[in-house]
């Protein structure tokens, strides 16, 4: 080879610098990222404050405690759920993945008592990830639409957990069958923050910064948002959305455990319908339905104000009967947010393609 | 970055070695040859350009050099090694990077990331770098005289500045082969010279650059050699010095027309379809034109001349920004097929799987799809009568489908075509608008098809046939419209109309050079 390896020399810098392009489109664009962030921030937060001047005691230690500890586990979920989601897939099984591991670490606490935490909650998690490595499978290998399989698999998780239940001689398992040591990690405190919420954020920090930083963190993204050019690019997308799904259903797993700390009565409905309520947290978080974009962060958020509108109703007042059509309005709110943006950005790209006209 | 030599004199005769050849390669599609012995060679240091008609088989040809498509049968030498792709990744692996047509940027990334997607510059814990990222991507677009953010996401970026993007990845991964396939389509003049500039610096320091264009300027101006491909076939290599454009035309287009059926002479009638002024913002623009009873008018062009999104705002499917279109003297209210419809306007779209049927149901449901209004009785509609006319035009048509009630996709190609038709037909329009009636079909049923559009028009409908097959349009048209990136260029009587007037008009020639047929 004569001179394959010299590298191109650069060109002779072209006359004067363009006019720069798009700029005015990439600080409009960012401030959007970082409005639809605080845009579900500032939603919090005036919720609270309105919440707080209906019933001042809505701020005091121990309720928020709670509400702190009820965001956990769908915090957990909604990170899971995210990674999957920017991929541009679904997964509606996590209800079900969570009650299936909630109820095989209850089942190994009561058999075996003293087992260690951390071992009851990488059984959580193996078993989560399992479900997940299924789901994938599926999904990257049959090309079967994610949609469809997590909504199969949801009934199937569900099923084989029942059947569970049902053929072992406990139905339900009780705090008595627990021992001291687990039930102590659903109220335990460190400088009087709830620690299955310390964990969840752990969780939402560990994979925001994974999503971010990393080469196939950003592959997930690039396969959400245009999965021929994901392919042409060279991107193993089979692969990475196999590991997002194991991932996600890994962090179900975890979920699970919290749950059964948290709640320890446990049967085979443990986590029923959970899935929407994961999902809708996500969407009202800015995590784009269709992939490509959207933080965990925003998600965590998500679930946060999920939980929050579902626990200041009562105080304001008002019927908690509201909280699904809150609910709703928020997702509503969340996809016109979404579609605008979108549509906005089609614009300005259109009339700019056709050169002479 | 090492010390660049001297640029070669132009006209300098190719002498590096082959890196990258193709050997009597052979692509199918189902029962479509889209590569039958296709050839190709690349040398070090040479842009080499792949000129054809549309459906040439040059974007198969670069799907295969990309690791998208493996070949059935041929070989693919790098360094005279025979080599297999079967991925994107082992294309790039060896060396080729690939600038497709379309850009195929991740809209919600960033420029740099675009760029960089898996390649990203990592730090000690195999991190992103961000900063390197940011700071590397500078640099290429310095390089390519560019001034775009790195950091801004890639979506709502321009056309133009997405492809200056997909040459700066092509770029970044100091190919030694680098395909661009229509680069410049997008491209204005100011942009296209410094991409030229960079693929000149590229071929002297030792890169082959193949360069597929339909500009001829443009391959004349930057190409050593140029490789004509015509039906999947490889024509010709030979150095650009020793071949004129009328030469190269007259190699894309040189077969004889095919069994066609010939349109039967009719005296047009009154103007029955009149477009005025009508414009798409960055779509097409000020596109004017008249089609008569009994006239069969074809709209050619390339491929993204903007032919089928015409017709698409013609018949409402698609919204326009000005002009207007009118339908036997009454204006035709914008963005509403059902008013087109009223009006006697029938459009039979480009894809009939996605556009035209419901692959799903019924032939005699598809059939009478358009007409389940008349066919109703109280709001009901009646069996009977949608299979007796299914029947009806079943038989007109000699659709070949084994019952009526099979579903629409156990039907080839062609019967599926002839579906869409007497679906549409069954309508009773004024005008017909068929936009590639005959892609996909054999050649049977295209005989078929064009003996039935003449045959509408010889019964008095006005028919606008959008066709990329330069002897469709020959043989059936009364008059050849083409467009050119978004314009009407030229409107061409069939007296005057041959293959090479037609595309040099479809290429922007138009008028520049007289060809002698």
């Amino acid at each position: 080879m004569s001179a394959a390896g010299t590298k191109a020399p650069s060109p002779a810098p072209v006359d004067q610098a363009p006019e720069h392009t798009g700029s005015r489109g990439a600080t409009l664009v960012q401030r959007l990222v970082v409005v639809r962030e605080l845009g579900i921030f500032a939603a919090l937060l005036l919720l609270v404050l309105v919440t707080v001047i209906a019933n001042p005691r809505f701020l005091s230690g121990q309720n928020m405690r709670d509400l702190l500890l009820s965001a956990s586990i769908l915090t957990v979920l909604a990170a899971g759920q995210t990674i999957v989601i920017v991929t541009r897939n679904v997964d509606l099984s996590v209800g079900s993945v969570l009650g299936l591991s909630a109820y095989a670490s209850g089942t190994l606490l009561a058999n075996a008592p003293g087992t260690p935490v951390i071992v009851v909650i990488l059984a959580g998690m193996v078993v989560g990830a399992l479900c997940g490595v299924l789901n994938g499978a599926i999904v990257a290998i049959a090309k079967v639409p994610s949609l469809v399989v997590t909504l199969g698999t949801l009934y199937a998780f569900r099923g084989l957990d029942s059947l569970w239940a049902s053929s072992s001689d406990r139905l339900q398992i009780n705090a008595a069958d627990l021992p001291a040591s687990f039930k102590s990690l659903g109220g335990a405190r460190l400088l009087g923050i709830p620690v299955l919420f310390l964990i969840a954020a752990a969780v939402v920090l560990l994979v925001g910064f994974y999503l971010r930083n990393y080469r196939s963190g950003r592959e997930l993204y690039g396969i959400g948002s245009d999965p021929a050019a994901a392919r042409l690019s060279g991107i193993p997308v089979g692969r990475r959305v196999l590991v997002a799904f194991a991932v996600n259903g890994a962090l179900a797993g975890l979920a699970g455990v919290l749950y059964a700390a948290r709640f320890q009565t446990l049967d085979a409905t443990a986590g029923t319908g959970l899935e929407l309520n994961v999902v809708a947290a996500a969407v009202v978080g800015g995590v784009a339905i269709f992939g490509g974009s959207g933080s965990v962060y925003g998600a965590a958020l998500g679930a946060l104000l999920l939980t929050t509108i579902g626990t200041s109703l009562p105080q304001l007042g008002l019927n908690p009967f509201w909280r699904d059509a809150a609910v709703g309005a928020l997702i509503l709110a969340a996809i016109v947010l979404d579609r605008t943006l979108s549509l906005r950005l089609a614009r300005r790209l259109r009339g700019r393609n056709l050169r002479g006209s | 970055m090492d010390h660049a030599p001297a640029p070669p004199a132009p006209g300098r005769p190719t002498t590096g070695s082959v890196v990258l050849a193709l050997d009597d390669v052979s692509k199918n599609f189902g029962a479509v040859a889209a590569l039958r012995g296709a050839r190709l060679e690349l040398r070090t240091g040479e842009a080499h350009a792949l000129v054809g008609e549309n459906g040439a088989g040059k974007s198969t040809l670069v799907k295969i050099l990309a690791g998208v498509h493996g070949p059935d049968s041929g070989r693919l030498l790098l360094d005279g090694r025979e080599v297999t792709l079967d991925n994107p990744a082992a294309a790039r692996a060896a060396g080729i990077a690939v600038i497709y047509q379309e850009p195929t940027l991740f809209p919600d990334l960033s420029v740099a990331e675009n760029i960089f997607m898996g390649r990203q510059p990592l730090t000690g814990g195999r991190r992103i770098d961000r900063k390197e990222l940011a700071s590397r991507c500078r640099a290429l677009f310095d390089r390519l005289g560019v001034r775009l953010d790195p950091d801004r996401p890639a979506r709502g970026l321009s056309i133009a500045d997405q492809q200056m993007v997909e040459i700066a990845k092509a770029l970044s991964f100091d190919a030694r082969v680098l395909v661009m396939d229509e680069p410049t389509a997008a491209l204005s003049g100011v942009e296209v010279e410094r991409l030229f500039t960079v693929a000149r610096s590229l071929r002297a320091g030792g890169a082959a650059v193949l360069f597929i264009s339909h500009r001829f300027d443009e391959v004349f101006a930057l190409c050593d050699r140029i490789t004509v491909m015509r039906d999947g076939q490889w024509v010709s290599t030979d150095p650009t010095a020793d071949l004129t454009v009328d030469q190269v035309v007259r190699r894309m287009v040189g077969r004889e027309v095919a069994s066609l059926f010939p349109k039967i002479d009719v005296e047009p009638g009154e103007v029955v379809l009149e477009v005025r002024g009508l414009t798409r913002l960055g779509v097409f623009a000020d596109v004017s034109f008249d089609v008569r009873a009994g006239e069969i008018v074809a709209l050619a062009g390339l491929v993204g001349a903007g032919r089928s999104e015409v017709v698409r705002a013609v018949f409402g499917v698609d919204a326009y920004d000005s002009g207007s279109v009118r339908v036997s003297g009454a204006d035709l209210r914008k963005g509403s097929p059902a008013a087109a419809m009223a009006a006697g306007i029938a459009l039979v779209p480009e894809d009939r799987r996605q556009q035209g049927l419901v692959m799903e149901l019924s032939v005699e449901r598809n059939a009478t799809l358009t007409r389940r209004w008349k066919l109703a009785r109280f709001g009901l509609l009646s069996a009977r009568g949608e299979r007796a006319t299914a029947e009806e035009w079943a038989a007109r048509m000699h659709v070949k489908a084994g019952k009526l009630s099979d579903p629409v996709s156990t039907l080839s190609g062609g019967n599926q075509q002839k579906v869409v038709l007497a679906k549409w037909l069954s309508t009773d329009p004024r005008v017909l608008i068929v936009d590639e009636p005959t892609r996909g079909i054999d050649v049977g049923t295209k005989a078929e098809v064009h003996r039935l559009l003449s045959q509408l028009a010889s019964d008095g409908m006005a028919v606008v046939m959008v066709s990329s097959e330069l002897p469709e349009v020959l043989g059936m048209a009364d008059r050849v419209l083409v467009m050119h990136e978004g314009r009407l260029v030229d409107d061409i009587p069939r007296s005057r109309a041959d293959e090479s007037a037609v595309m040099l008009a479809a290429t922007g020639q138009g008028g520049t050079t007289a060809v002698a047929s």
